[in-house]
């Protein structure tokens, strides 16, 4: 057999325990140990976003990423997002209503990028979405959809944000 | 119509598992025991197999085997086909070159497999397969199609002297020629239709289950049409005959085309499958992908089209080269020719029309259907020679297309198709309104104020969808009936499940079709189950390609549904002791028209099995199956403008606006038309702009990634406007007429023609790169 290492992984809140061979990256890790197969394999060489995950609340790729170096870091992938009692979260609905997404293979993807992209302070203008979400591809060509979405679900945050503000101030 | 019928905006069933991650895609399915493959491929364009050493391999750690072509062979697994049968114009059949699952002797393209490593982990197969060592003796290779035609060129089949597949005709080539040398005018141009690639996001893959148990196969695989692949497989490639053999395609992450093939990877693990006695999965990796994946697209054509005096189209002389490369996919032949040729008359009234065309077997991977398969290269060509044609008469684009539209119908084209129904100045009109055609001149001062260089351009296009009439496809040479098959089946609460030989991979039919069920019984959304994409589950079905799944997909379920409502009407009418030509159904009730008596629906299909109490001699149950064979192809149309700006000094070109005017027939959900008119553009537009596949002359492709294979992007996209000036479609129930490929087919001539609009030069080619344009630019001035 070949050598394998010990690792444990915060992965949406909950801590998993693996064995896998050093080379093994976090997307692997996901998908071929943990059945965690909703973060997507488009081209593995970090050049279509749909693998997509979040660590300590940024976006990286997890093909290019190796699973031993998250160890002791917060993961999030796409089946930690919604709420735990199933509500989506508000950038999984804005994909509903908008029509975001046709055959879904790379949604997951968009969809961590696009909370990132939000919470990054990224998604103020059309043009913004559009660049700041240039890394995921789509070819069902739903990109129109997908700008569409994240400019909702950007200004649900933002007045969010600014009813709480307000409540605050009251 | 309901709220949920035929026509509303439903948002779409299937997305909450799609958002969630919680889709089954191929690469997604585990089982007990499952092992995983990677497989070895030629390096070389074209080279003899001089010996396969695996024995090393064999011993590395975690390898369950390694299995080359020649134990292939010796288990009789048969050659690749292509399923429909051309005829050169001397009568000989297409040459058909032998292609091997495992190639055995010879590669003929780089990525051509020849083995196949099992290992407990992906890695550990990719280990492996390093270890495999294979003399190869490298042959000459040919990958231009121009080049392969050449006397002295690499030949790459014994069966086919010279590269030639076959060299086919359509139409009268003398009438041609007479009316192009009795012309008042004639426009010559040659073009070229770029080679693409596919690229859904999914890659292929397929997981090979084989059960001693039972001697019964089980292929998950990333397919538009599981049944075709089952009976490819079992009737050509002796994988194992139909009943011991099921097919599952789950989620399938787009397919364009690129997955209504069988590909050597399913074959190869099932059979994989059985040697090792442990599920083998496979998936492709992107450069793997890049590779393998059927190609679209790569035609080169000289055109003539002939004018009389007032402008009215009185010829069109087409001769096209279509490489096909190294081997003959399933349907790669009908694409160059029946789905091409048959369009060449465009939405215009042309009496004479010929086309050529040879087809040539180069060192590159096959190439097959892609998003429009033969329409977008029929319609680049008209509309590409058509503006050309206005510029050199010095006449407006859009009057001498409106001078030449078809008008009346039934219209028969000298190509064979029939045009059954259309409006296309309504559709040109509404283009023209929506772009703001007239103050074009005043935005293009605006923008050479600023240094900036701007076009408009438009394209007129139709299409032929809804394959096919079985008999008209059969006569043309196609190996399979073209109908579709639907089973409706009430649970005795009530509920439905639809069983439909139609594939979802991305175009919501769990909503649409279900929304035609919830309209006409008048029952929610939510007790409607769409079945697709399983051999075990559903009866026989042809699959989804060519927007094909509403007009003959639909139209099944429609037939099954007329049969189904009729027995529940006679069981309604038993109940409430009325004559049953009074029973309508409405709200989800039965109900004796005029009156107050209804039964529910759950309790007719209660009543239905129970059997206690049904009519005198009625089998019991609810559940109905009809097979729908179209009567003609149906004809979307549109027109397409798009206006640019372009910098003279970086040769960046700038999409302003971009208008689409479609006529699809009927629409059941317009959010889910929108979607495929926008995911069409989006791949026109790359098309036209920014993808191109190249090998260069040893055959060694150099655009195997994403970094050099430039895929629209979000930012490389602007906003469409939309529009639709719908004409029902006569030739089945539903009037529809099908929306999935025109974007692709339109956009591309419409965006070429506004470039070189906005450069003054007409030689241009696809896709225009900031280079490409950049240089038009100095080459015209």
């Amino acid at each position: 057999m070949t050598r394998t290492i010990h690792l444990s992984l915060d992965i949406n809140g909950k801590q998993h325990e693996l064995d896998v061979e050093p080379r093994v990256t976090l997307l692997d890790a996901l998908r071929e140990s943990l059945a965690l197969t909703g973060t997507k394999k488009g081209c593995d060489q970090g050049q279509c976003g749909a693998c997509t995950c979040h660590v300590d609340g940024k976006r990286v790729l997890s093909c290019l990423t190796l699973a031993a170096q998250v160890e002791g870091r917060q993961i999030t992938t796409i089946e930690g997002i919604a709420a735990e009692g199933g509500d989506l979260h508000p950038v999984q609905a804005a994909f509903i209503e908008n029509d975001a997404f046709q055959c879904g293979y790379c949604t997951p993807g968009q969809i961590m990028s696009a909370v990132a992209c939000i919470r990054e302070g990224h998604a103020g203008s059309e043009e913004e979405i559009r660049e700041y979400m240039s890394g995921n591809l789509c070819r069902c060509g739903a990109y129109n959809s997908i700008v569409a979405a994240v400019r909702e679900a950007a200004e649900m945050a933002a007045t969010g944000v600014a009813a709480k503000d307000k409540a605050e101030v009251a | 119509m309901g709220v949920e019928g035929i026509g509303a905006r439903v948002t779409r069933k299937e997305d909450k598992r799609f958002l969630t991650g919680k889709g089954r895609y191929t690469d997604d399915m585990t089982v007990p025991g499952m092992k995983y493959a990677y497989f070895i491929r030629s390096p070389h364009a074209h080279a003899k197999i001089v010996n396969i050493d695996v024995s090393a391999a064999k011993s590395m750690p975690g390898v369950i085997d390694v299995l080359d072509g020649k134990e292939l062979q010796a288990d009789g697994i048969g050659n690749l086909i292509c399923g429909w049968m051309i005829h050169s114009k001397d009568g000989s059949p297409m040459k058909m070159g032998a292609w091997r699952p495992l190639a055995i002797d010879t590669v003929r393209y780089v990525g051509d497999a020849v083995a196949i490593v099992v290992a407990d982990t992906s890695g550990e197969a990719r280990d492996a397969a390093e270890a495999v060592v294979i003399d190869y003796d490298v042959l000459p290779a040919v990958a231009d199609v121009t080049a392969a035609m050449r006397a002295g060129a690499p030949q790459l089949h014994p069966e086919a002297p010279g590269n030639l597949i076959f060299d086919w005709q359509i139409g009268d080539p003398d009438a041609a020629d007479r009316a192009i040398a009795s012309a008042a005018h004639v426009t010559e141009i040659d073009i070229v239709n770029n080679r693409l690639s596919p690229n859904p996001m999914e890659p292929r893959a397929t997981l090979g289950i084989y059960d001693s148990a039972e001697d019964h196969y089980t292929c998950y695989t990333t397919s538009q049409n599981p049944h075709v692949a089952r009976l490819v497989m079992s009737a050509f490639y002796n994988v194992a005959p139909e009943n011991k053999l099921r097919v599952i395609a789950p989620d399938v992450g787009g397919g364009f085309g690129s997955k209504i093939y069988i590909y050597p990877e399913e074959i190869v693990c099932l059979w994989a499958s059985k040697k090792t006695n442990v599920p083998v999965k496979w998936t492709s990796d992107r450069t793997e992908a890049f590779l393998t994946d059927a190609h679209g697209r790569d035609h080169i054509s000289k055109v003539r089209m002939a004018f009389d005096a007032d402008h009215r189209i009185t010829a069109l002389k087409v001769d096209t080269i279509a490489n096909l490369g190294a081997y003959m996919s399933l349907f790669s032949s009908a694409v160059p020719t029946y789905l091409y040729a048959t369009l060449l008359s465009g939405q215009y009234a042309i009496p004479t029309i010929h086309a050529n065309v040879r087809t040539v077997y180069t060192n590159t991977v096959p190439v097959d259907a892609y998003r429009g398969a033969g329409r977008p290269e029929a319609t680049y060509l008209l509309e590409r020679t058509i503006e050309t044609a206005a510029r050199e008469l010095g006449l407006s684009p859009a009057e001498l297309r409106r001078k030449n539209f078809i008008r009346s119908f039934p219209y028969q084209t000298p190509v064979i198709m029939n045009y059954d129904a259309g409006n296309y100045e309504a559709s040109l009109d509404a283009a023209m309104q929506a772009a703001d055609w007239n103050g074009f001149s005043a935005r293009r001062a605006n923008s050479e104020a600023r240094g900036k260089k701007r076009g408009i351009g438009m394209s007129c296009y139709i299409e032929a969808c809804g394959i096919a009439p079985s008999a008209a496809v059969g006569s043309l040479g196609a190996g399979v009936g073209l109908w579709e098959s639907a089973e409706v089946r009430v649970n005795a609460v009530g509920t439905i499940e639809v069983l439909t030989g139609s594939h979802s991979h991305g175009q919501g039919h769990e909503t649409t079709f279900a929304q035609l069920v919830a309209g006409r019984l008048g029952v929610p959304i939510e007790s409607i189950n769409i079945v697709h994409g399983d051999t075990d589950k559903v009866q026989m079905g042809m699959g989804t390609y060519g927007s094909r799944s509403g007009a003959v997909g639909m139209s099944a379920i429609v037939k099954a549904l007329d049969k189904v409502e009729a027995k529940a009407k006679k069981i309604a009418a038993h109940l409430m002791e009325a004559s049953e030509e009074d029973i309508v159904i409405e709200n989800g009730e039965l109900k004796v028209a005029g009156t107050d008596k209804a039964v529910p629906w759950f309790q007719v299909a209660l009543a239905s099995y129970t059997a206690h109490n049904l009519p005198s001699g009625m089998e019991p149950g609810l559940k109905e199956t009809a097979f729908y064979d179209p009567s003609n192809f149906t004809f979307p149309a549109g027109c397409y403008i798009a206006e640019v700006e372009v910098d003279p000094e970086t040769g960046e070109t700038d999409i302003i606006q971009f208008v689409a005017a479609d006529d699809f027939g009927n629409i059941i959900n317009p959010l889910i038309v929108e979607g495929q008119v926008h995911g069409g553009l989006a791949q026109g537009i790359g098309q036209a702009l920014l993808e191109a596949v190249h090998y260069d002359e040893n055959g060694q492709l150099l655009t195997a990634s994403f970094m050099d294979y430039a895929m629209p992007r979000a930012d490389d996209l602007p906003s469409f406007k939309l529009s639709h000036q719908n004409t029902p479609c006569p030739s089945n129930p539903l009037g529809i007429k099908g929306c999935g490929e025109a974007g692709a087919i339109g956009s591309p001539p419409a965006l070429i023609n506004a470039i070189t609009d906005a450069i003054g030069n007409n030689r241009l080619t696809m896709p225009a790169t900031s280079m490409k344009v950049w240089q038009a630019i100095h080459a015209a001035h």
